[in-house]
């Protein structure tokens, strides 16, 4: 029988062996995993250099073992940018949640993926602030409820969730923008495609890949990772629908090719 | 080692700027547009892209130094300029930059504030170049260049301090240093050491564990820790002092003063001294660390002093500070917006040496 065994599932080898810090059912270890098998598969750990942001994610570098640098709040695709522009012959990715690149860096993703840097982006849309104890994100949907929107979110107050993968997607230097969503195994392997995707678009050198990914944030919610699993899919995906937004290694279709 | 070139060039100090600068081996230049030091930046995107450099116009001076924190934990030589108000916006990145001990030189051509101002020369920002300009607590290596040469000499030695010491330099000079023209001598310093950083830089864990470059110390005792190798290295770069004396051996009264307007008054001291005025001239070059040590000395030899400077009155904190306990010094402003000539300083000077 020993002869017949087969290793089918291991740990990445970029990925650390050791507990996170995350919360019982948060999806930021999710998307470490897949990013780590994304770069082992790939063949990228020896030429890859992590650019983390502030969040909390922030300790990425703990947990997957390439060569990293911090950049401040917000500034991931800024510092990302002088990384490849110095050493272009490097594989260069920034992590980053919602309130890291959809409030305060704003102004820094855009123009990054305008300029279409060759990096690629992990954006992790949990629609509030985890780290700082569950403030009103960018992301944060109508009506929910932050500790600094306690009657909810409104239109007419905080105004509209901001949709990033749709936002990236219209700019001409991007050649990869996907939302995928981590809350089902189904949806897991979509996400590690769109990851995939946006890592190929910078090693073949087209341009920006960006993938949004919806993650859960229970303790922030105030919900058990079960319930807070059931929101991904009853009240995220209705608003932050799942897709691909451009991809300019797939023939022209749609309207966000139009401007081909 | 360094070599002057036999060949002048007519050039602003801009222009000596980003020449210099590629003579030093940088490699990107990461900038955004203002007054008075755009020279820089539109020679540089043609010049180092020519070179076979990076340019890159950032969206603001926020994003170009972070740009510059990237490159630089690469262990590339890269730099920023900027003027006042853009500074103020690049002291994130230069806070961080401390913090996690990597090098940049980043150029000031220093405006008239506070806000916007306006685009002539002042020394406003002497506190926020000197005292590190940004959260937390950490420094910069300062230095303030009063010609065009020295323009073109400062910004060489600046990229060699920044890797020598793994931290942020800054030049220090303003718009009348920026937008003159001098005969300047071209020189070439030594080719940049391809191993320079390799024992630090990001370039993909390749035989060897991963590398961070990160100021987070979470844990106990961790940025104490930090705090204190910071502090031993401001310490060792008390070493880097560099200062100019003109006449100052037998004067009564030492005029202290730093970059454009220690050429004038050195022009107001040379009048005076043809007068039979015994004043003489004491430039700091480097603003941090401050030539202390030198001032006191002379301040032992029983010499009073009077700072002038472009601002409210900044760097004569300094003055006084190094010559405590032996003497103290007076001290004139020019008002931002206002441009001084050699004559405004024999007034001031005068009364200082009288003792009045």
């Amino acid at each position: 029988m020993q002869a017949q065994e087969r290793l089918v599932f291991d740990r990445p080898k970029v990925l650390a062996d050791i507990p996170t810090h995350y919360c019982p059912g948060c999806q930021h270890g999710v998307a470490h995993r897949l990013a780590a098998e994304l770069i082992d598969e790939m063949k990228l750990a020896e030429k890859t250099i992590c650019v983390t942001s502030i969040g909390c994610s922030v300790f990425l570098y703990n947990y997957l073992l390439v060569d990293s640098v911090e950049a401040p709040h917000g500034r991931a695709p800024a510092t990302a940018t002088g990384v490849k522009r110095s050493r272009p012959d490097k594989f260069v990715l920034t992590y980053q949640g919602d309130g890291d690149l959809a409030s305060i860096g704003m102004a820094e993703i855009i123009h990054c993926a305008n300029r279409g840097e060759r990096v690629s982006v992990i954006f992790v849309n949990n629609t509030v602030y985890g780290m700082t104890g569950g403030q009103m994100a960018p992301t944060t949907l109508i009506g929910q409820k932050t500790t600094t929107c306690p009657a909810g979110r409104s239109r007419e107050h905080e105004g509209m969730p901001i949709r990033m993968a749709e936002l990236i997607a219209q700019l001409g230097g991007t050649a990869y923008s996907a939302r995928a969503a981590l809350n089902t195994v189904k949806n897991i392997r979509s996400a590690k495609k769109a990851m995939k995707k946006a890592f190929e678009v910078q090693t073949k050198g087209l341009g920006f890949g960006f993938v949004e990914l919806l993650a859960t944030c229970p303790t922030n919610w105030r919900l058990d990772p079960v319930k807070a699993n059931e929101r991904v899919a009853g009240e995220m995906i209705p608003y932050f629908p799942l897709g691909v937004f451009r991809d300019q290694t797939a023939p022209a279709k749609g309207p966000a090719e139009v401007e081909k | 080692m360094t070599r002057k070139s036999p060949e002048k060039i007519f050039i602003k100090g801009n222009e000596a700027i980003a020449r210099g600068a590629i003579a030093a081996g940088c490699k990107c230049f990461f900038g955004y547009p203002i007054t008075p030091q755009n020279d820089i930046p539109e020679y540089m995107s043609q010049a180092l892209v020519e070179a076979g450099g990076e340019f890159v116009q950032a969206e603001s001076e926020v994003a170009s130094a972070n740009m510059l924190l990237g490159a630089g934990a690469c262990g590339i030589r890269a730099m920023t300029s900027s003027s006042s108000p853009g500074i103020s916006l690049m002291q994130e990145a230069i806070s961080y930059m401390a913090g996690s001990e990597i090098p940049a030189v980043i150029v000031n051509m220093n405006r008239g504030g506070p806000g916007l101002g306006d685009i002539g020369p002042s020394q406003g920002d002497y506190f926020q170049s000197t005292r590190g300009g940004g959260h937390g607590d950490y420094r910069t290596l300062v230095l303030a260049p009063a010609s065009c040469q020295e323009a073109y000499d400062l910004i060489i030695k600046a990229f060699d301090l920044a890797f020598k010491y793994r931290n942020p330099v800054l030049i220090l000079g303003d718009a009348i240093l920026g937008n003159m023209k001098e005969a300047v001598s071209p020189w070439k310093p030594a080719p940049v050491d391809p191993a320079e950083a390799a024992d630090w830089r990001l370039e993909g864990a390749k035989g060897r564990g991963p590398r961070l470059h990160k100021s987070l110390y979470l844990h106990e005792g961790e940025l104490a820790g930090q705090n204190k190798r910071l502090q031993e290295k401001y310490l060792a770069m008390q070493a880097e002092t560099d200062f100019e004396l003109y006449r100052t051996e037998d004067a009564d009264l030492v005029v202290c003063a730093y970059g454009s307007i220690a050429r004038i008054a050195k022009s107001a001291v040379r009048k005076l001294r043809k007068e039979g005025l015994k004043v003489g001239l004491f430039r700091p070059v480097n603003l941090y660390p401050f030539p202390s040590g030198p001032l006191a000395e002379l301040a032992g030899q029983g010499k009073r002093f009077l700072t002038i400077e472009h601002n409210l009155g900044q760097m004569v904190e300094d003055v006084r500070l190094s010559v405590r306990g032996l003497a103290d010094s007076e001290q004139f402003s020019v008002y931002p917006g206002n441009l001084p000539l050699p004559d405004d300083f024999e007034e001031p000077i005068k009364k200082a040496l009288a003792g009045k």
